[in-house]
């Protein structure tokens, strides 16, 4: 049973800051952690081979240098090996030039039987690499996975949706993202963290990947960032209270005037 | 303030405030209330390796000494002092075995108290004896290949929860302080049970109960050294145990002086942070004061006793007086500065101030600890006059 789990360094703030010159997330004075989703993730990886009794569980990221903490923070959790996918080619890269790129770093890695990751990362929230990533393996992939059993080189998985949740059964390998309800992570332990200072990070760069210079980076990437900005903040709602008939008293000239088109005081 | 820690020391206190952080933190009001004992925050612990940092390699542990263990008992008490003696008092549990035990003994009882798997306790106290260890009354009468176990130790740490017991017993040879004996027992051996938990004041996520011995057969080869070293082995567990200690009340006081500080510099009155008054800035400086000294004291004391130093009685009492005392003082001023608020359960220092009494009263009252300055310090100015002349 092998293993990949893909994570995302992002900055330790659910708050983004954005240079509105630049449109780039602002980092400096920002602490560096483990996407939070991802964590989820190594945990579940943990667990299927724990449970499989043998395999081996590969962390990968792609980014600069630096990311290599957060790859040594998941061999304290008990992950096996870690590869860092970094090259002055692969900056800017968007999420299809991201997927492109860990596709190929899981392709020469040789493709395992489950790939892991989070449902999006806490920065960019787009929810997209995962599903990249499968597409460019052409392997089947389950998103917002809430339970996952694996057994006979098939996978039955729960994927959470807004009113329940789906049951699939899919082939591996297969990639599958996961919500918070998975599981809960473990806390590193001792011996991990020893482990984790010595351990040795893979990195790979373009020339050690089968890859395409037009499908890398900046200039692979078919997304351009116009603009980022801060949306500007809902009006709050208004609460009417009182009896039923207070109520219908005072709630009932805003609905005419919603119906109306005219502007209101309350939330529609 | 650096204290010159190891990088595998700082990769220890990392991990320990990390499980105080995020696994204690949110437990500790609740389990302070009901009395619960702390079993997921001890499977945590296990599964991070806390158990073993004080014991041998060779027993499964991580080979580290009283300094280690300190460190880790400091910064779980930061967050709470009552849940960190689910990991303290399991090693003061454990000291008269890597203190005294056979090899056998040892490859036996250690593994499973340093994985975590099994907690360790130690039992001395009983209804006529605490500080005068010698007034103890269980008796262990030597009966073909076992001794016999009667009689009931009180205010026992751990006490219920531990699978293993360092008990101190009367065995048949000698009286006083040389009649005495200790062995291990374990959960379950017939004639052993457990009698009243007790309602404290603090510390109240930890056990503390009585064992109960009726006709208790314990395995001769279950005793710890010779019959009549009982009183040796238990005052160097103490000497080993007592920084400990201290450092759970370095941790206390720590934890209530961050709380006060940050209070101190949110809280407005007359317009202004009450952190910029002179009155309060000076309890804080006093505080902080007091912590630095004490956690200087422990950690020297610890690294004097891990370079295998002989004559640490003095000093180990030293550090448990010292640090006790400016726990009671640091977490009562840390009320103070908080004012209303701190006297309210909302907030975590009134607990901290009942936590760090006990520290001031078990493993040797800080009375008892001063007889033993007292008299190392006479005996030494006796020895030091008599060489002189």
């Amino acid at each position: 049973m092998n293993i990949v789990v893909l994570i995302k360094q992002v900055p330790d703030t659910t708050e983004v800051r954005i240079d509105p010159a630049t449109n780039t997330l602002v980092r400096e004075g920002v602490p560096s952690i483990v996407n939070p989703f991802d964590t989820y993730a190594i945990e579940e990886a943990l667990r299927i081979r724990e449970a499989a009794g043998e395999g081996v569980v590969t962390v990968m990221s792609m980014g600069p240098p630096q990311v290599e903490s957060s790859l040594r923070e998941a061999i304290a959790l008990g992950v096996d090996e870690a590869v860092l996918l970094s090259d002055r080619a692969f900056a800017g890269s968007d999420t299809w030039s991201t997927s492109y790129t860990l596709a190929a770093g899981i392709r020469k890695l040789g493709v395992p039987d489950v790939v892991l990751t989070g449902k999006q990362a806490i920065d960019g929230d787009t929810a997209q690499v995962g599903p990249g990533v499968a597409q460019f393996l052409d392997v089947p992939q389950v998103t917002y996975v809430k339970k996952l059993e694996i057994a006979d080189g098939k996978a039955r998985a729960e994927r959470m949706m807004e009113d329940g949740h789906d049951v699939l059964s899919v082939l591996l390998p297969a990639v599958f993202t996961v919500v918070k309800d998975i599981n809960e992570p473990r806390l590193p332990s001792l011996r991990g963290k020893m482990k984790a200072k010595k351990a040795a990070i893979t990195v790979w760069g373009r020339d050690d990947l089968e890859v395409d210079d037009a499908e890398l980076g900046l200039d692979g990437s078919p997304t351009r960032v116009l603009r980022v900005f801060v949306p500007e903040p809902r009006a709050g709602g208004t609460i009417i209270e009182g009896d039923v008939d207070e109520i219908v008293d005072a709630l009932a000239p805003e609905l005419v005037s919603i119906l109306k088109g005219e502007a209101s005081s309350v939330e529609a | 303030m650096s204290y010159f820690l190891t990088e595998e020391q700082e990769m220890l206190k990392d991990l320990c405030a990390q499980i105080a952080r995020e696994k204690i933190l949110p437990v500790r009001a609740e389990l302070d209330e009901s009395g619960e004992f702390p079993w997921e925050v001890v499977k945590v612990m296990a599964a991070s390796d806390i158990y073993g940092v004080y014991i041998p390699e060779e027993y499964g542990g991580f080979g580290g000494g009283v300094l280690e263990m300190c460190i880790a008992t400091e910064e779980l008490s930061k967050v709470c002092g009552g849940i960190a003696l689910a990991f303290a008092a399991s090693a003061l549990g454990a000291y008269p075995i890597l203190l005294f035990a056979s090899d056998e003994q040892k490859k036996k009882y250690l593994p499973p108290i340093a994985s975590g798997e099994t907690l360790a306790a130690f039992a001395l106290t009983e209804a006529n004896a605490g500080s005068d260890a010698g007034a103890i009354e269980t008796r262990a009468e030597l009966d073909g290949d076992a001794y016999v176990l009667n009689g009931t130790k009180q205010w026992i740490t751990n006490g219920g929860e531990a699978g293993i017991y360092t008990v101190v017993a009367r065995t048949s040879k000698g009286t006083g302080i040389r009649g005495i004996s200790i062995l291990i027992v374990e959960d379950g051996t017939p004639g052993f049970t457990y009698g009243k938990k007790e309602d404290k004041m603090g510390i109240r996520a930890s056990a503390t109960r009585e064992l109960i011995f009726q006709d208790c057969r314990v395995p001769k080869e279950n005793l710890l050294g010779r019959e009549g070293m009982g009183f040796l082995i238990a005052m160097r567990t103490f000497d080993k145990s007592r920084p400990g200690v201290a450092a759970q009340a370095v941790g206390i006081a720590q934890g209530a002086f961050d709380e006060a500080v940050k209070f101190a510099r949110a809280r407005e009155q007359f317009g202004q942070p009450v952190a910029s008054f002179q009155g309060l800035q000076f309890m804080l400086a006093d505080m902080a004061i007091d912590i630095e000294a004490a956690r200087s004291l422990v950690y020297s004391v610890a690294r004097l006793i891990d370079s295998g130093a002989k004559d640490i009685g003095k000093v180990s009492a030293m550090a448990k007086v010292f640090a006790s005392d400016v726990a009671m003082r640091v977490t009562t001023d840390a009320v103070q500065v908080m004012g209303g608020s701190g006297y309210m359960k909302e907030y975590p220092v009134e607990k901290m101030m009942r936590d760090a009494k006990i520290t001031q009263i078990y493993e040797g009252t800080n009375q008892i600890q001063r007889s033993i300055i007292a008299s190392a310090v006479i005996k030494e100015s006796a020895a030091k006059e008599k060489k002189e002349k």
